[in-house]
C-alpha cells in the first residue's frame, strides 16, 4: 500500500518563470525508505515543501497517507514529521529545552516517545545541558530528527539532513534511519550524495525538477548497460582533455583518482585503441580496468541522454 | 495552553539569553530619557540676556549683580525701548529680557511689594523655560535675602511672558515623546525580527508543519513583548518622577491602560512588516526607517503638528505615535481623565483593529 502518492505535481515560481519541478510523479509504500537523490536545483526541497503542505503546486495532486495535502493540510501537520534543510532547531535553547520545545508543540513529552528516540538520544545526552547552537554539525542533525521525531509521525520528510556533516556522522545517520525504518516508520529523504542512494530501498532521480529514473538501488545500477572503464595516468589533466577528444570516447569525467570512461560502441577492441591513442599523445605508465558503474556514473549518463 | 505556555517560556529565553537584545530592550529607553532629560535641555550656559533697568535704584542694582555673577547667563545692560528689545529678540540677539519698573526700589521700601518683569524667546521652548526658571530662583534668593535682612514680608513678582510659544508646548513634552518613541521601536522591532528570524532559520517551517496554530505563533510572540514593554512604560515613568522630577498628575492606571492599547498597536505593526520582510536585516530597516522617522516627525514630538502644511498634517493622522503621544501628555501633564482622551484612544483603537486585521490575512499558513 503507498502511503505517499505524487501525481503530476508541477511548481514555478516566480510567476512561472522559474520550473522547480515538471510533472512529477511517483509514491511511497508504507515503511519504505525512499530517496530523493539529485544536485541542487533539482526540485528536492519544492516536492518536500508541497508535501508537509508549506507550499501549493501549480497543478497535480498529492496525498500523504491518504489526505489531500491541499485539503487536509492541517491533519497532516499533525501526523508528519519534517526536518527542513536548513538547520531547524533554536540556537540559544539548551539540547532538551529544544527537545522538550518540540515535543510539548506536538502534544506530547519526551517520556511518551522516549523508546523511538533512545539510540540517537544517549548520544546527546552528555551534552543535554549545552545550547543547540554550540553543538557540531553532526550532533545538530542528531537532534534535528530526534525533534522531528518525537511525535511518533506516520511519515518521516528529511530534507538533506546529511548536508554539510562530516563522513563519520553521516554514516551514524544513515544508521539510525535504518533503524526507524525497522521500527514502521516511512521516511523520505533527499541529498545530493550519490554514495548515500545504495541506502534507500528506492530512489528517485531528479535533475532540473523532472525524475529521471525510479528504482532499486540495485536495478539503476543493473540498468546501466554499457561498459565503464576507470583510466588513470600521472598526467591527469591531459589525460582528461585527449579522452575527450578521442572519437570512440561516449564520456569521460573525473572520479576521484581516476577517470570514468565509456564508449560509444561495445567493441572488443575498444581498451587497445584507447591505449595505443594515448600512447600517440605521449601518455605513459597507464592503468585502464574494467569496473563495475555506481549511482553517480548511472546518474551521468541519464542526466546526458 | 501548555503548549502556549512553552511557547511564552521559549520566547523569553530568546530575550534574555540575547545580550544584544536585552541592551536595546532596557537600554535604550534609560539613555533616551537620560539623554533628552539632561543634554538636550540643560544646554542653556552662558545665554545672552539684556537687563533693561529703569528704575536704576539701590535694589535694582544688588540684584542685577545677582545675575551678573550667574555663569548661566551672558548679560548686558542696557536701557532699551520696547520695541529694541522685540528687534533684539527677532535678530536672535538675546535670549530674555529682565525689566525693571521706574518704582521698583520704592515700591519694594513702602508697598513690600515690586515687581519685575521677564521676557523670554519660547521658540525653543527648553530654553525659554529654563532661562526662566534660573532667573526666577535668583529673584526668589534675592528676595529671601531681603526679608532675612529687613524682617519684613517682602515681595517681589515676576512677571513671565514666554513670546512667541507661550504655552510652552514642548516643554517636558519629550516624556511622552520618549515613550511613544521606545514603544515603538522594541515592539516593532522586537517583534518583526523575531518572526523574521524564525523564517530565516527556518524554524518556521517546523512551527508550521506542527499542530500549533499559526494564529497561535504569532500570540506567543506578542505576549512576552507586550509584558517587557510594560516593563519599559514603568521605567520610564519611574525615571521621569525621580530622576526627572516630572510628575504624573494624572491617573497611573489609565496611563498603564493606553500604554497597552499602544503597545498592541505597535505590535501588529511589527507582525505586518514580519509578514513582509524576509531577512532579519530588512526587518530591522523597514522597522526603524518606517517607523522611528514618522514616529520623530509625525507624532509632535519635535515638531508641532499645527505648523505643518496641511498634507503632512493629514499625513500625521495615520501614524500611531502621533494619538499615544496626545493621550500621554493629556494623561500624564496636564492631569485629565479618560473624557478627555476617548476621541484618541478611539482612533487608536482603529488604527490597530485595521493593522491587525491587515496583518493577520497577511500572515500565511503555508510559505507563500
Amino acid at each position: 500500500m503507498s502511503i505517499v502518492e505524487v501525481n503530476n505535481i508541477t511548481k514555478t515560481y516566480n510567476k512561472g518563470t522559474v520550473l522547480a519541478t515538471d510533472s512529477i510523479s511517483f509514491s511511497v509504500s508504507e515503511g519504505e525508505l525512499f530517496g530523493l537523490i539529485g544536485p541542487d536545483g533539482a526540485g528536492k526541497t519544492s516536492i518536500f515543501r508541497i508535501l508537509t503542505t508549506l507550499l501549493l503546486a501549480d497543478s497535480g495532486t498529492a496525498t500523504v497517507n491518504g489526505w489531500d495535502v491541499v485539503n487536509d493540510y492541517s491533519t497532516i501537520r499533525n501526523n508528519i514529521g519534517y526536518m527542513p534543510g536548513k538547520f531547524s532547531l533554536y540556537q540559544d535553547l539548551s539540547v532538551e529545552e529544544n527537545l522538550e520545545f518540540f515535543a510539548t508543540i506536538f502534544g506530547t513529552t519526551i517520556a511518551e516517545n522516549y523508546h523511538l528516540i533512545k539510540d540517537i538520544y544517549v548520544q546527546l545526552e552528555p551534552f543535554k545541558d549545552r545550547r543547540a547552537g554550540k553543538l557540531s554539525g553532526g550532533m545538530k542533525q542528531k537532534l534535528a530528527l530526534c525533534c522531528a521525531l518525537i511525535h511518533k509521525p506516520v511519515v518521516l520528510f528529511l530534507d538533506e539532513p546529511t548536508t554539510g556533516v562530516d563522513p563519520v556522522s553521516r554514516k551514524e545517520f544513515w544508521n539510525m534511519l535504518k533503524r526507524l525504518k525497522e521500527q514502521g516508520i516511512t521516511i523520505i529523504v533527499s541529498t545530493p550524495y550519490m554514495d548515500e542512494a545504495n541506502l534507500c530501498d528506492r530512489i528517485a532521480l531528479m535533475q532540473n525538477g523532472k525524475i529521471m529514473s525510479i528504482e532499486t538501488p540495485e536495478n539503476i545500477i543493473k540498468n546501466y548497460k554499457k561498459e565503464l572503464w576507470a583510466v588513470a595516468s600521472p598526467n591527469m589533466h591531459s589525460l582528461l582533455t585527449d579522452l575527450r577528444e578521442f572519437e570512440l570516447t561516449e564520456s569521460c569525467y573525473a572520479f576521484g583518482d581516476s577517470l570514468h570512461l565509456s564508449f560509444k560502441e561495445k567493441n572488443e577492441d575498444n581498451r587497445s585503441k584507447t591505449l595505443a591513442f594515448l600512447g600517440s599523445r605521449n601518455h605513459s605508465s597507464l592503468e585502464m580496468n574494467r569496473i563495475n558503474p555506481g549511482i553517480e556514473d548511472c546518474f551521468i549518463s541519464l542526466m546526458q541522454q | 495552553m501548555k503548549q502556549f505556555l512553552v511557547f511564552i517560556k521559549k520566547e523569553f529565553a530568546h530575550v534574555l539569553r540575547d545580550r544584544r537584545t536585552l541592551l536595546i530592550l532596557f537600554g535604550l529607553p534609560v539613555v533616551q530619557i537620560l539623554v533628552f532629560g539632561f543634554a538636550l535641555t540643560n544646554e542653556v550656559k552662558n545665554s545672552r540676556i539684556v537687563i533693561c533697568d529703569y528704575a536704576n535704584d539701590e535694589s535694582s542694582q544688588a540684584l542685577i549683580r545677582k545675575i551678573e555673577a550667574s555663569e548661566y547667563f551672558d548679560a548686558e545692560k542696557i536701557t532699551l525701548s520696547y520695541s529694541d528689545i522685540e528687534k533684539s529678540f527677532k535678530a536672535g540677539k538675546i535670549k530674555a529680557a529682565v525689566i525693571f519698573p521706574v518704582n521698583f526700589d520704592n515700591d519694594l521700601q513702602h508697598l513690600h511689594k515690586a515687581q519685575i518683569q521677564i521676557i523670554s524667546d519660547a521658540s525653543d521652548p527648553n530654553t525659554g523655560n529654563t532661562i526662566n526658571n534660573y532667573l526666577s530662583t535668583i529673584i526668589t534668593d534675592y528676595q529671601r535675602q531681603m526679608i532675612e535682612n529687613a524682617n519684613i514680608p517682602l515681595r517681589v513678582t515676576t512677571e513671565i511672558r514666554m513670546l512667541y510659544n507661550p504655552q510652552l508646548k514642548a516643554a517636558h513634552n519629550f516624556v511622552p515623546g520618549v515613550m511613544a518613541l521606545v514603544l515603538m521601536l522594541v515592539c516593532v522591532m522586537m517583534t518583526s525580527i523575531s518572526i523574521v528570524r524564525e523564517k530565516e532559520m527556518g524554524t518556521m517551517e517546523v512551527l508550521l508543519v506542527s499542530p500549533y496554530r499559526p494564529i497561535l505563533v504569532i500570540l506567543s510572540k506578542a505576549v512576552p513583548y507586550l509584558l517587557l514593554s510594560l516593563v519599559n512604560v514603568a521605567t520610564i515613568l519611574l525615571l521621569s518622577v525621580f530622576v526627572l522630577e516630572l510628575p504624573i498628575v494624572g491617573s497611573v492606571w489609565l496611563l498603564f491602560l493606553e500604554s497597552i492599547l499602544f503597545i498592541i498597536t505597535s505590535l501588529s505593526l511589527g507582525l505586518l512588516i514580519s509578514t513582509r520582510a524576509k531577512t532579519q536585516q530588512e526587518a530591522m530597516l523597514i522597522s526603524m526607517m518606517g517607523m522611528l522617522l514618522p514616529t520623530l516627525i509625525f507624532s509632535g514630538f519635535m515638531f508641532p503638528v499645527e505648523n505643518f502644511p496641511l498634507p503632512l498634517q493629514l499625513i500625521s493622522n495615520i501614524v500611531p505615535a502621533r494619538w499615544y503621544y496626545i493621550i500621554v501628555k493629556t494623561v500624564m501633564v496636564k492631569g485629565l481623565g479618560f473624557s478627555a482622551i476617548w476621541k484618541e484612544t478611539l482612533i487608536l483603537t482603529g488604527i490597530t483593529f485595521f493593522l491587525l486585521v491587515v496583518s493577520l490575512r497577511n500572515f500565511k499558513k503555508r510559505l507563500e
